[in-house]
């Protein structure tokens, strides 16, 4: 145990001496744990590592063709059952440890596994979606959101759910821990917490296009006290989030600066997991039902634009939106199986989901 | 808007569809450089070779050839010209990013930016590792074997022109349109018709099915030369290792392209015809393209490496002066890697939020590979055990290789444990640890094997004082260039970004450069080699057997006659050579005449067809698409149609090449 708290020391020390090693000296449970994965597996795996390099210079030199005495030159040593027990052994019992240590770990660092056995207070709901090119924050337990800040308190869990507009991305902040996917029509989850205040960098770490360099955040993590006043703050200087309001935002944009929104309309995250922000669309949810019902068929045919969902997002090669043309019928009401007027708000949705199952 | 630029604006016209003189880049100063250079080169080109009247021996020999020496050695020229490209494209990233620090824009524009580390990866692989490997075993395997070609010599030649169609139709986009910005895989949705709309995706798609054909086709090849045409007397365990390796890399390739050519054709469908596979909307699945995509790819990155384990076996051998150690333990051993490397592929995406079962049955499947591996490691370290090491290039390029795969696969095990992945998935960590495998292990390996039996296929050796140079530039630099990276990987920065904020990261960018500097020099030395080598050959020139070797490719003359071997040789074991030599061995003068097949030129033709046709596709030029591919289909069943297939060389002709020896 102490040689593993000196090496800890160690790397510590050299990850404090130069730039951020935020991977080496996380600010967070998450990372802390991940880090510590990190190095118990390096030094399993050295265990085999570092005789395999000292033999890959040791035998060549040692055995090279001019040295002075060759009567150890055995040209019929091709074959040692013990030899090969032991580097077939040895090598297999270094992966059952380093499995053991996944399995558990894997299991304790779940992303979708809830920070709760921490005790460390009530966890804050952030709902995170990737726009193209800078991320939405919101607050759903505030009613507030902001636009490439995100402030978190520190020493309670923060569980993120995230989506995306358009193009998969991952929100990652390495001096909190791990990161996960988003993408569009899907929600996936993360939890992290930060144990210190501080400013910390957050991004996206999958490409996205055009605008993916800038797609950074900072990551403000303050006492309890600070984040209610964020809070306040963002809800005295914000305009409304409404869905007209997303679908502005949601345009193509690089290098978005900071902006606050003092209200959110209700379900707006829902919609925007379901692809159906704009009026006029079918909530995915809604679309499996109707599968599930037996779907359109060639009579649904008219109602194919409101299903339509990525043409009217395309963009060029340098991030300029573009129209594309469509090879859909106009939308055409009368043929509707379920008018839009009846498209069951994102709660009745839920309900009736539940019915079904 | 976000920038001031704007794509050309679409416009459909029945002759050229939707190309226009807008999408010629003349206002891409790079562009308009490297073209002016390209264009200078190809007429110099032409020019000497119209001057040496060389277009009838080149197509003779070469274009309609059938040999697969002729043509293992034309893979490793299209090998070595792509690497050229595919190394400008790692330069340009280096220096931009050495410069684009703490909100510096750098040089190149995203736009410019992200078609650049798309190509440098698909050239990489597709068109500089794969030709590399399809190369070598092509020109080694047969003579390994004691056969005369591989099983269908036409195929060969028809996979090999192919593979070239494909590797143009990249360097087109260079200079007509641009070429994909959605890294070397094309994940959707960002790949779709919505979110990558003009060309660059489509010539990313035809470019890899018709490479695609070409790497199937081969693959079918080989097996079944490996299978049906070993010398009478040769087992399945009497093969040299190399041939083992090249047998289960081929029954990889066999296997999973076919997925790849599936999953391509489904983006296709998106694309071209308003499919919805992997669309957001109506119902696509991203996801699942990234599942196939990688049922695919992490086979693909152990049909690069497995060859190169059979090289470095091949070597470790032959310059310890002892048999591999462990043989069966090899073969099996990759065999093992043949069938787990199927069952890894979610850890690259060990972060899009499957269950923790799942991930830890990945992440476990990938570090039980990291067990044959590390047996075939200690196997090489063995077979030096007690041996006598001659530490020539060939040798020094294995002990680079033994030090630098053995940190890669150990940073490879890392990223196999899910959380830590978490960390460092899509960091430059990653990007430190994939290059420290394929450059450690492809590149070097390349090296070696081209080092190695250079003397087989030409009769004299390369330079020594410059293949020395070569190494030692491409081993430190690989370390310059890529130990920062993964420094900066445990920071947190990301891959392909073209720009970024925190001026702490510069040191680190700019050391990497240097290293790439480095292998520049490398590189250069390389091709250095190959002038000086060639105009010192009659003072290189040496026999054919120069390294003392163990395997059959060594019974044979330098450079090998067209028939290989002028007798069966009748096989009673493993490394037959070997016994043969402790046993005086000498070929009879007893010849018969050979049967050999005919050269021809419907491989090139089809495969010129197959890049006209995919240049139609591409943009949206029906009537040539079409076109194309009648023609094709007309060479096609023309072809079979020719009686006109072998010939015999006669009993004098095989006596005089036999008489005349090396270099003579």
């Amino acid at each position: 145990m102490q040689l593993k708290n000196l090496l800890l020391a160690g790397v510590g020390a050299f990850a404090l001496s130069g730039c951020q090693y935020h991977v080496l000296s996380p600010q967070g449970w998450v990372g802390d744990q991940e880090r510590n994965l990190l190095i118990i597996s390096t030094l399993l795996m050295l265990i085999v590592i570092i005789p395999v390099l000292v033999m890959s210079v040791y035998f060549p030199l040692k055995y090279r063709a001019d040295r002075a005495d060759t009567s150890d030159y055995d040209p019929h040593f091709e074959h040692s059952t013990k030899l090969e027990l032991v580097i077939w052994g040895v090598p297999i019992l270094i992966i059952i440890a380093l499995g053991w240590f996944t399995y558990v770990y894997t299991h304790r660092l779940d992303p979708y596994r809830p920070l709760d056995h921490l005790e460390a207070g009530k966890p804050v709901e952030v709902q995170a979606v990737s726009l193209d090119w800078k991320w939405l924050f919101i607050y759903p337990e505030f009613g507030v959101a902001s636009v490439n800040e995100l402030a978190i308190p520190a020493g309670r869990p923060v569980n993120f759910s995230l989506t995306s507009s358009t193009v998969m991305n991952t929100l990652s902040i390495p001096a909190l821990g791990g990161m996960v996917y988003s993408m569009a029509g899907m929600e996936t989850k993360l939890h992290l917490i930060s144990d210190s205040t501080g400013t910390f960098a957050g991004r996206s770490a999958h490409y996205s296009g055009p605008g993916f360099a800038q797609m950074t955040f900072d990551t403000l993590s303050m006492n309890d006290s600070d984040f209610n006043a964020w809070i306040e703050k963002v809800r005295a200087e914000g305009t409304p989030l409404t869905r007209d309001t997303y679908l502005t935002l949601e345009k193509p944009s690089i290098a978005t600066p900071v902006r606050y929104y003092g209200t959110v309309e209700k379900d707006l995250f829902q919609r925007v997991v379901e692809l159906c922000v704009e009026d006029g669309k079918v909530c995915m949810g809604e679309m499996m039902m109707q599968d599930e019902m037996g779907g359109g068929g060639i009579a649904g045919i008219p109602n194919a634009a409101a299903y339509d969902y990525d043409r009217p997002r395309a963009i060029d090669g340098f991030g300029n939106p573009i129209d594309l043309p469509s090879n859909l019928p106009e939308l055409d009401t009368q043929a509707f199986l379920f008018s839009p007027d009846q498209i069951c708000s994102v709660a009745e949705l839920k309900e009736t989901t539940t019915n079904v199952n | 808007m976000s920038t001031n630029m704007t794509q050309p604006s679409e416009t459909l016209s029945p002759i050229f569809g939707r190309l226009s003189l807008d999408w010629i880049p003349y206002h891409e100063p790079i562009l308009i450089g490297t073209f002016a250079g390209v264009a200078l080169g190809g007429l110099l080109v032409l020019g000497l070779m119209t001057y040496f009247r060389l277009w009838v021996p080149l197509w003779k020999n070469w274009i309609t050839t059938v040999d697969h020496k002729k043509i293992g050695i034309m893979y490793m020229v299209l090998g070595f010209i792509m690497m050229v490209r595919g190394f400008a494209d790692a330069l340009m990233m280096r220096a931009q990013q050495a410069m684009a620090a703490g909100g510096a824009e750098g040089y190149l524009p995203p736009h410019h930016f992200d078609q650049v580390f798309t190509a440098h990866g698909v050239i990489m692989i597709f068109f500089v590792a794969m030709a590399f490997v399809t190369g070598i075993m092509n020109y080694v395997m047969p003579l390994q074997i004691g056969a005369r070609d591989v099983a269908f010599p036409f195929l060969n030649n028809f996979s090999f022109w192919m593979t070239v169609a494909g590797a143009l139709l990249v360097n087109i986009s260079l200079f007509i349109g641009e070429f994909a910005r959605v890294g070397w895989l094309a994940f959707p949705p960002l790949s779709g018709s919505a979110f990558s709309h003009g060309p660059g995706v489509d010539y990313y798609l035809w470019a890899l099915q018709i490479a695609g054909v070409g790497t199937t086709l081969s693959g079918i090849n080989l097996i079944a030369t490996i299978l049906k045409m070993r010398a009478p007397g040769m087992k399945m365990m009497d093969m040299p290792i190399f041939a083992w390796t090249s047998l289960i890399t081929n029954v990889l390739i066999v296997i999973s392209f076919p997925v790849l050519t599936a999953t391509l054709a489904l983006l296709t469908l998106d694309r071209y015809l308003g499919f919805h596979f992997f669309t957001n909307d109506f119902g696509g699945n991203a996801m699942m393209y990234i599942n196939l995509i990688w049922i695919w790819g992490h086979p693909e990155v152990y049909i690069l490496i497995i060859p190169c384990f059979g090289v470095f076996s091949e070597i470790v051998s032959t310059f310890s002066g002892k048999p591999i150690f462990g043989y069966k333990t090899m073969v099996w051993a990759t065999a093992c890697i043949m069938v787990l490397s199927f069952v890894v592929w979610l850890h690259h995406f060990f972060t899009m939020g499957s269950g923790a079962n799942v991930n830890t049955f990945f992440g476990i499947t990938t570090m039980i590979i990291a067990v044959p591996t590390g047996v075939k490691i200690f196997n090489w370290l063995f077979t030096m055990y007690k041996g006598r090491v001659r530490l020539e290039v060939p040798m020094l390029w294995t002990i680079g290789f033994l030090i630098t795969f053995t940190i890669g696969g150990m940073t490879g095990v890392l990223l196999a444990v899910p959380p830590v992945d978490f960390q460092l998935h899509n960091t430059l960590f990653l990007i430190a640890h994939f290059h420290n495998v394929i450059i450690g292990g492809v590149v070097f390996a390349v090296y070696a094997a081209v080092t190695y039996w250079w003397p087989k296929a030409f009769g004299f050796k390369l330079s020594e004082k410059w293949g020395r140079r070569s190494f030692w530039f491409w081993f430190v630099g690989f370390y310059f260039a890529f130990m920062p990276l993964y420094a900066l990987g445990l920071m947190g920065a990301t891959r392909r970004v073209n720009m970024y904020p925190d001026a702490g990261w510069q040191p680190y960018f700019i050391v990497a450069a240097f290293g790439a500097f480095l292998i520049l020099l490398g590189i250069v030395c390389t091709f250095i080699n190959f002038y000086v080598s060639i105009m010192n050959r009659k003072a290189l020139a040496c026999g054919n057997d120069p390294w003392d070797g163990r395997t059959l490719e060594w019974a044979t003359q330098s450079p090998p006659a067209p028939y290989n071997f002028p007798q069966e040789i009748h096989v009673r074991g493993r490394e037959e050579f070997w016994r043969m030599k402790q046993e005086g061995f000498a070929w009879s003068k007893d010849y018969a005449p050979i049967h050999m097949p005919k050269g021809t030129a419907t491989g090139a033709l089809l495969a010129a067809g197959a890049l006209v046709f995919g240049f139609a596709m591409v943009w949206y030029i029906w009537w040539l698409a079409i076109a194309s591919f009648l023609g094709m289909l007309i060479i096609g069943i023309g072809h079979t149609f020719n009686y006109n297939r072998d010939y015999y060389i006669p009993v004098d002709e095989v006596a005089e090449t036999e008489a005349k020896g090396a270099l003579a």
